[in-house]
Parts: structure tokens; sequence; C-alpha cells
């Protein structure tokens, strides 16, 4: 579904230059859920940003379900991969109802039925149609999270891209969102590129997942065997090590890969 | 009966304040009630909002409220002090002075009006769009805006008049030409805060197009600080088209403009001081509303207020 050739990404010009994605190729089947997993600054999001057409400073070859994409992307390419954001405070207009967030994307692409739409989509992430006229600071975190879910899912695309979804959330609402989007990937069919820090919400949501150290991808595993410890790479197994929780001679234990 | 007037207000209040709102024009009438109630707590700019109000009737009623005719001349009764037949005197011609500032209340609204509908308007346009593209575009519009701000205002002003020959018409577009650099400042740096926010990416990400997201996401959330800013400025639009009346290139005579009966008074100030205090004193008490109006609505307005 996604293919990734050689991507690099650097921000700057000449000796300022920073290298943030340094050659990743990786490929993500169709139907299948995908984790990134890696440090603050590793280069996830970076990728993420690339493929969603954020970001079109790249080079290297990025195709979705099966056409090459370039720097700028055509409208059909919005229709089929959508991307949900990290901070759900950050990414719903405040001046916008739900109402108007969730149309927007429908009158863009020119579909019919909008009302439809919007109260299917709503249910789909268990906000009911109460909450169509509400505006984002009448929501709570959580709420917001499901109301950018919601937007991405409008258009009915077959690729979601999310970038660390639950990591601005309460510990109890992550797990309501991660339920949530475990059963739209099975309802929809989704294909799944999660970008996350976080070991556990990889092991919950994921098939495969692919480890990045910066801007390099360091080693690809499936979930099986992340469960079991079986990574290849020392920075993998110091990353696993991390993720169990602080302790001082583990932390002591830590060297820089580069 | 009043029991069940009470209810029956109780009832809306319910319904404007409600978290879950039925439909787009009841979340949009929800929100204007919430904005009133915040607006009302403050006394000061709800009396600025009256002294608008009062301008706007007056305005409106002029031929009805005003005594005398405002151009009708009584050589006999020239420069009377303020009596029972005229409550603020006469002026030189023998007009009476309260018809006139009321007549004049027209000009004056009409000059804070169009200003008032073009150069913040302007200033939009050109702030959002140098904000949001960036880049060599930002660099054009940002150094022609930086041009226009580095003339004083008024005598910039001064030159297009002079340019475009008096008259209140030319007096509205000189200053309206004048005015919408400090707007476009306002609305780039608000732009700027907006623009990498997630909100616009993922308007981007649904493939609306720039105008769309201008329009739409950008411009809603500049206009706020340009309407505080607006309301603010119609103080110092007021005093520019005075100013330029006294100078006597805003209005011409017999037009009843507030400036320029001001300069017509002047010589006569020291002994028969109503005839220029009596427009100033209504220049005063409308600029001092539309200022206290723009305080209030700074409090409703702020977007970071929810």
């Amino acid at each position: 579904m996604i293919d990734i050739q050689d991507l690099r990404v650097s921000f700057g010009d000449g000796g300022d230059a920073v290298t943030a994605v340094d050659g990743i190729t990786l490929s993500v089947r169709e139907g299948e859920s995908f984790g990134l997993v890696g440090e603050s600054g590793s280069g996830k999001s970076t990728v993420l940003r690339a493929v969603s057409g954020l970001n079109d400073d790249w080079t290297g070859r990025i195709a979705v379900a099966g056409a090459d994409q370039g720097p700028k992307r055509q409208k059909a390419f919005y229709k089929l991969c959508q991307m949900v954001f990290q901070d759900p405070y950050g990414s719903l207009h405040p001046r916008h109802t739900v109402d108007r967030i969730l149309a927007e994307p429908i009158a863009i692409h020119g579909l019919d039925d909008a009302d439809a739409r919007i109260d299917r989509v709503l249910r789909d992430v268990g906000l009911g149609p109460a909450f169509r006229f509400r505006y984002p600071h009448q929501l709570s975190g959580g709420q917001r999270q499901r109301v950018a879910i919601a937007r991405a899912l409008v258009l009915e695309p077959r690729v979601l891209l999310l970038d660390e979804p639950t990591s601005a959330l309460d510990v109890s609402v992550q797990a309501e969102i991660l339920n949530l989007l475990r059963r739209l990937r099975a309802e929809h069919g989704l294909t799944l590129v999660l970008v996350t820090h976080n070991l556990a919400v990889v092991a919950n949501l994921c098939d495969r997942l692919a480890v990045m150290n910066r801007g390099r991808l360091v080693e690809e595993m499936t979930v099986e065997e992340l469960r079991r410890g079986a990574a290849r790479e020392p920075y993998t197994l110091q990353l696993l090590r991390a993720s169990l929780g602080y302790d001082r001679a583990t932390a002591e234990s830590f060297r820089d890969y580069a | 009966m009043t029991a069940r007037t009470d209810t029956q207000s109780a009832g809306w209040r319910e319904w404007l304040t409600t978290d879950t709102p039925q439909s787009r024009a009841q979340a949009r009438l929800g929100r204007a009630w919430a904005g009133w109630t915040a607006f009302r707590r403050n006394r000061l700019a709800v009396a600025g909002l009256l002294i608008v109000l009062a301008l706007v009737v007056v305005a409106a009623l002029a031929p009805v409220l005003a005594p005398h005719h405002p151009y009708a001349q009584d050589l006999n009764n020239r420069l009377m002090p303020p009596s029972a037949v005229h409550w603020l005197g006469t002026d030189a011609f023998g007009r009476d002075i309260l018809s006139r500032l009321i007549h004049g209340a027209r000009l004056t609204l009409m000059i804070v009006t169009l200003v008032a509908a073009t150069a913040p308007l302007a200033g939009l346009v050109i702030g959002t769009v140098a904000g949001y593209f960036g880049g060599w575009v930002d660099t054009v519009l940002m150094r022609i805006t930086d041009i226009a701000l580095a003339f004083p205002k008024l005598i910039l002003a001064l030159a297009f008049v002079a340019a475009l020959g008096p008259g209140i018409e030319n007096a509205v577009i000189a200053i309206a030409i004048t005015s919408w650099p400090p707007y476009a400042r306002i609305a780039r740096a608000e732009t700027l805060t907006v623009r990498r926010a997630d909100f616009i990416s993922a308007a981007r990400l649904q493939g609306a197009s720039s105008l769309r997201i201008i329009l739409g996401h950008i411009m809603p959330l500049c206009v706020a600080s340009l309407i505080v800013r607006t309301t603010l400025d119609m103080a110092g639009v007021i005093l520019t088209a005075a100013g330029l009346g006294f100078l006597g290139l805003g209005a011409q005579p017999p037009l009843p403009e507030w400036g320029a009966m001001i300069a017509s008074g002047r010589q006569y100030v020291l002994e028969q001081w109503w005839v220029a205090a009596m427009p100033g004193l209504a220049i005063f008490i409308v600029s001092l509303g539309f200022n206290l109006l723009g305080d209030g609505l700074r409090d409703v307005l702020d977007p970071k207020g929810d």
C-alpha cells in the first residue's frame, strides 16, 4: 500500500542543514497496521509528514496505493490517505463547530449527502449526534481526538496516518482511543501507519514495526518478536529496556547509537 | 403573567446556553449570547455601546430631532449664547448649533462607516495573504506596508486630499488609504501565529485550496483583533476627519461637519466659546464612546479567551 525507497529529508541549507531522515526504505502492505518507533528527534514524524504531503521537500520515492507521489499532491490523494495529529487541542479549529469541521472535507471533495455522512461518521467514532453542533472548547481531550479521527474518516480513506494519536491524552482515554482505532481498522479495512515512542501502544495496535534512530531505520520486526523481546540490534534492545520504566542502573547503562 | 414570562425567558436562556445545540443557528446564537453576557458585565463598554447607538439613532432621525434647519441663517441672532430657543447657541450666521450637530452626526457616521468598511478589509486581505504565503509575497506586501506606514497619517491624507480636491468623499478616501497598514500588520501577525497550527495542516491534508484556508480558517481568527482595533481607531478617524475639516480640506461649507464647525468657531473662541466648544464636545463624546466599546469588545473577542 505504501512504498518508500531511499527517502531523505533535510531542513535548512548549506552548512546548517540537518538531515532528519537519512535514506529510509520500507513498505506497508494493504490492511496492515504498521508502527514507526523511535525516540524524540529520530525522524519518525518527518517520514509521516513526507508521506502525507505536508512536507514537500524530500528526495527518494514515495508510492501510495501503487501510484508514485510527487511533492505536490492531487486532490484524489487526500481522499485516499488521511492523517490524525498528536495534539487534539491544536488540530481542531477553535472557531469551527464539529459540524463545520466535518462538513469541510465533504464540501472540498464535492461529495453528496453531507448530513448523512456526518451523522454516520460521528456514530462511527462513538460520538452521538448531540456533539454535532458543539465547539471544540466544549469537548474533552478524548472527545476532541474522536472528532479529529472522524474528520480523517469522513472522506472514507484507505490509509490512515497516525502521529502519536494518544500521547496527549490521559491513560484511561488512551485505551479508549486505541480500542476505537482497532475497531475502525477492522470495520473499514484501513491500512494504519502509527508513529509513536510508546512501545505498548505499538504492541496493542500494530502487526509489524520499524525502529528508527537518528534518521535511519535500525530494525524491522513483528509485534510477536517485540513481545518476546527478540530484537537483533543493540539499540532496539536498549529502547525495549527503556520502555520498561525508569531504573537508575538501566539508565546508566545506556549509550548513544549513531 | 409575570411568572409565565419568567419561565419563558428561562427557557430561552437554557436554549441559548445549552451544551448540546441542535442546529447550526442555535450553536451560533449560543456563542453570540455568551459574548453578550461577557460584554454586559463591563459597564463602561455598555456605556460606549449606548453612545454609539445614540449616534446612529440621532443620525437616522436627524430631520425629526433637529429643532431648526441646519442651514437656516438668522443674521439678527448671530453668536447667541445657549438659551431656551437655541439650546446650544447659534454660530456666526445665526444657525442653530444643536441642529447642525444633529445633522453633522450623519456625516460623522458616514465617514466612520466608510472607513471601517474599507481600510480594515484591505488590511485583512493584505496581511493574511502575506502571512500565509510567506516568501517573496510576504516581502513585497510588507515592504509596501512599511512605506505606507512611514508617512505621518494626517500629512499623507492632506497630500491625497490636495491631489483629489477638497470634499468629504475625498477625505474619506484619503483616510482609508492612510489607515490600512496597521491592520495589515495585525492580520499578518495573527496569521503567522496560526499558519503552522495543526488545524491548518489538517485543512491542507483535506485538499483545501489556499483561498479556502485563508478565507475560512485564518481570517476568522484575525477578525477579532481587527474589530477591536477598528473600534479603537474610530476615535482617531473622527479626529482626522475633523482635522481635515478644520484645515478646510474636508467637508465644505455649509455642510455641518463637526471639525469644520470648530474651525469656523475659532475666531470667536474667546468671547463666544460655545461656537467651537459644542462640536468639540460632540467629537469628544463620540470618540469616547468608540473607545469604551472597543475596550469592551477586546475582552469579549479575545481569541485566547476560550
